[in-house]
């Protein structure tokens, strides 16, 4: 097995919903031990998300929850319990980093916030992220992804001009933050290699999510403009949008970027009368008149699946592409190709896939080789193994409810 | 030589990136990495996309530009030169990552592939950013970023209910999500470089990319056969018979725009407290009054019916209607209510914890006689901060910097390169 990247560094991920365990996910995926800190009584909210294996709700059944957490461990602890801070300290001790997405003074509350950690371990690197920040006036606003999405401007862009603001689907900024985390973990963990000393890192997912609309704040802070929502438009290339193939709801991408790729996609459609019409003559004109351009093309793509459009067009050097579902997603043979769907075996959800990183390495390729665990799948091992507990302690802990049992759960899910 | 002021002081980046990578050596830049940016002679071609600082069409003014190329030094050399490529070359020798996005092929045809690097530098990492990968079915592809969005499956869950799928208007996206994702491994490769001594060959599939970025939707296909599109202002959820699907409003019209609102109860004590909340405040005001005994934990979004719904939502939401925005926020963030103003980018520079926050960076662009407002910090380090190294670079801005003062060449060689078009 080739050697993998963050082989013994140890983890303990306080994190739950999207942000936080995507971090130590791909950390585990190159690699490192990772612990999941879960209770029975306050549950990470995505194992109570759909979808769940056969429509059947349950703490260990839910695909959302494992496609953010596979190559974990995971242990059942009452962290409010007075107890528990014999099995953290010894946690902390073992660890070299610690991760949580709790709302800001949680941890705090728990005696696990890094100043309360760095005492029993000076050495650690520990992040923080939340939807807004640690501190500021709105740092206890609580919402979904939705509410961040709203806020970050997403919603108000997504859509058409006349239109009104959309819902995005996914929480987007949950996409775009853990990688920002990821990437100082690494740096970090360097770090203290030279020098010795822990770290701190401190994340807003709104911040995070906006460095991706940057052009934008500028363009309003320089100009005063104010982007609206403008359908598949684009700035300069035209034709530019998302046309109908024959199906149901099928849809193909269009974009035409110089004359070159124009004159292609007129041969494609048999060069008819209309494209040598003088009101699509030109850059400009094809601009002025993009509503019956776009209407023009449609009525060619019509007659054509989104993958025959897309073979034709990227044949003759234009770039098109099927709108893709998620189901066009598992058959794609690109995403085969790169074995972006990554076949796992889960004791209850049974055969399912996960995706892989975007990127590959070429001399240390990450590995998928666990599903995520189900809720206090692996307390034997770490309590007894890695953190030294007799039988006989983990028995008290049990009866004592410092280990969470399913007794513990609620119990509608 | 090692800057212990941020986190990659140490690390070289030579970035030859077209528009699809630029945001890679953005990001390794400002975490402190030396990252320079090698543009062919005459500049990189994104240089003419807009929006423009005064809206004037400028390679040196292009507000794209500026906010994807912060913390670079600039250069311009033309690689597909015999002189040009062994210049590359000695600076490959300095360097610890190269950055591209070429199409798969183009470096291999010019001499300079992951092993012909490897040959000048044997722990070299290199990092090519592609729309779908460097080998594979589609490899040889184009792709711009709506074709990126609608193949990587986020373009579908967009959109309004009836309506075709749309992209984000705030683009280009998939190309960030590519140049992100590029840093990742750019910066894991590194770590294992430091650690053990060995490169290696990153390859970024922009599609994967975008992929990674669509939450649930692929495990809802693959239990429950759902495709998820865009529903617009609704959130539909798919019940079991005989309640069939139910659809609630969630962007509800407010006096001066929109806001996200979440409405409801049930097993959610966070969406009790928040709608009574909500229900209390508009009561204080005189509105919304037939809701005052309403008990949201007996609220069901199984079993109630559309008609139900719809009441309850339209009744509050004439309560909205009379408050702005900003008067909602406040209000949902002292009452615990769930509820967002969709905010428009103005709404954005404005937004208050962001300022208490210190989020805004302000950016000294000389030549413009002005200081710009950037995005800041996407994680806060005390030791190591974050922070922007200098102004995206002019066109061959550090020619001297890189080619006479590093490299040794006199100007006369310099004037000579540049007229013969190799820088």
């Amino acid at each position: 097995m080739a050697k993998q990247i963050f082989e013994g560094i140890k983890v303990i991920d306080f994190t739950w919903a999207a942000t936080g365990p995507q971090v130590s996910r791909e950390l585990a995926e190159h690699g490192a031990t990772v612990i999941r800190v879960e209770s029975h009584k306050r549950l990470c909210p995505l194992r109570t998300y759909p979808p769940f294996r056969d429509g059947i709700p349950g703490v260990d059944r839910s695909a959302f929850f494992t496609k953010n957490n596979t190559n974990k461990y995971s242990i059942s602890l009452d962290l409010t319990h007075p107890k528990s801070r014999e099995v953290t300290r010894r946690l902390i001790q073992w660890t070299d980093i610690i991760g949580e997405s709790m709302t800001p003074g949680s941890m705090a509350r728990l005696g696990l916030d890094y100043e309360s950690c760095s005492k029993i371990n000076p050495k650690i690197v520990y992040f923080s992220t939340c939807q807004q920040g640690q501190y500021g006036p709105h740092r206890d606003f609580g919402g979904y992804g939705y509410h961040v999405n709203a806020v970050a401007g997403l919603s108000a862009c997504t859509g058409w001009a006349d239109g009104e603001p959309t819902m995005v689907f996914p929480a987007y900024s949950d996409f775009i933050a853990p990688w920002y985390v990821l990437i100082a973990l690494a740096g970090a963990l360097l770090r203290r290699r030279e020098t010795g000393e822990g770290m701190y890192i401190e994340q807003s997912q709104f911040e995070a999510g906006l460095t991706f609309v940057a052009p934008h704040i500028l363009d309003f802070v320089v100009n005063g403009h104010k982007l609206t929502r403008n359908g598949n438009r684009d700035r300069y290339m035209c034709p530019h949008g998302i046309y109908p193939c024959i199906g149901q709801d099928r849809w193909v991408a269009i974009t035409v970027a110089d004359d070159y790729q124009w004159h292609q996609l007129c041969e494609m459609m048999g060069n008819p009368p209309w494209t040598f019409e003088q009101r699509f003559d030109g850059i400009l004109n094809r601009k002025q008149n993009e509503e019956d351009l776009d209407q023009k093309i449609g009525e060619w793509t019509r007659d054509f699946t989104a993958e025959q459009v897309m073979t034709m067009l990227q044949e003759a050097g234009v770039p098109a592409g099927v709108v893709e579902t998620a189901e066009d997603l598992f058959n794609d043979p690109q995403l085969k190709f790169r074995q972006q769907f990554r076949k796992l075996d889960h004791p209850v959800i049974g055969p399912h896939t996960c995706q892989a990183p975007a990127y590959t390495l070429s001399e240390t390729p990450c590995e998928i080789a666990r599903p995520a665990p189900c809720l206090g799948e692996h307390n034997e091992y770490i309590y007894r193994d890695i953190l030294g507990f007799s039988d006989d302690e983990i028995a008290d802990f049990i009866v004592e409810g410092v280990i969470t049992t399913e007794a513990d759960a609620p119990t509608k899910v | 030589m090692k800057d212990s002021k941020t986190l990659l002081g140490g690390c070289r980046v030579l970035d030859l990136t077209d528009v699809k990578g630029h945001l890679c050596g953005k990001v390794l830049g400002d975490y402190g990495a030396d990252v320079i940016k090698i543009e062919p002679s005459g500049g990189d071609t994104a240089r003419n996309i807009g929006p423009f600082y005064q809206n004037v069409a400028d390679p040196e003014k292009s507000l794209s530009w500026f906010s994807s190329n912060t913390s670079k030094r600039g250069i311009t050399l033309n690689i597909e030169t015999p002189a040009g490529k062994d210049l590359f070359l000695r600076l490959v020798k300095s360097a610890d990552i190269v950055v591209e996005s070429f199409p798969p092929g183009y470096l291999d045809n010019l001499g300079l592939s992951y092993s012909d690097l490897r040959a000048v530098k044997s722990d070299i990492i290199m990092t090519s950013i592609t729309p779908f990968g460097q080998e594979g079915p589609y490899a040889h592809y184009q792709a711009t970023d709506l074709v990126g969005v609608s193949m990587g499956g986020l373009a579908r869950l967009l959109g309004d209910l009836g309506r075709p799928p749309v992209r984000m208007s705030c683009d280009p996206q998939a190309y960030m999500h590519a140049g992100l994702h590029g840093a990742v491994g750019s910066m894991m490769a590194y770590y294992h470089r430091e650690m053990t001594g060995e490169g290696q060959h990153v390859d970024v599939s922009m599609q994967a990319a975008v992929l990674l970025a669509i939450q649930h939707a692929p495990e809802l296909w693959e239990l429950m056969k759902v495709n998820v599109v865009g529903t617009g202002q609704f959130f539909i959820s798919v019940r079991p018979q005989p309640h069939g699907l139910l659809s609630s409003r969630m962007i509800m019209p407010c006096e001066d725009g929109y806001v996200a609102c979440t409405f409801g109860g049930g097993a959610s004590m966070g969406q009790v407290v928040s709608s009574k909340a909500l229900v209390d405040w508009a009561n204080e005001e005189g509105m919304a009054l037939e809701l005052k005994d309403y008990d949201f934990t007996q609220w069901d979004g199984a079993t109630i019916t559309q008609e139900e719904q719809d009441h309850i939502y339209g009744t509050v939401g004439e309560f909205l209607k009379t408050k702005t925005k900003a008067e909602l926020y406040e209000e949902a963030v002292k009452r615990s209510i769930m509820l967002a103003p969709c905010n428009n980018i103005e709404d954005i520079t404005k937004n208050v914890q962001l300022e208490a926050r210190d989020f805004w960076e302000q950016v000294e662009h000389p030549e413009l006689g002005e200081t710009i407002t950037y995005p800041g910090a996407p994680v806060k380090m005390a030791q190591t901060p974050w922070r922007i190294g200098c102004r995206a670079p002019l066109i061959g801005e550090h020619n001297q910097e890189i080619y006479v003062d590093e490299l040794r060449l006199t100007m006369e060689e310099v004037g000579i390169l540049q007229a013969n078009g190799v820088i």
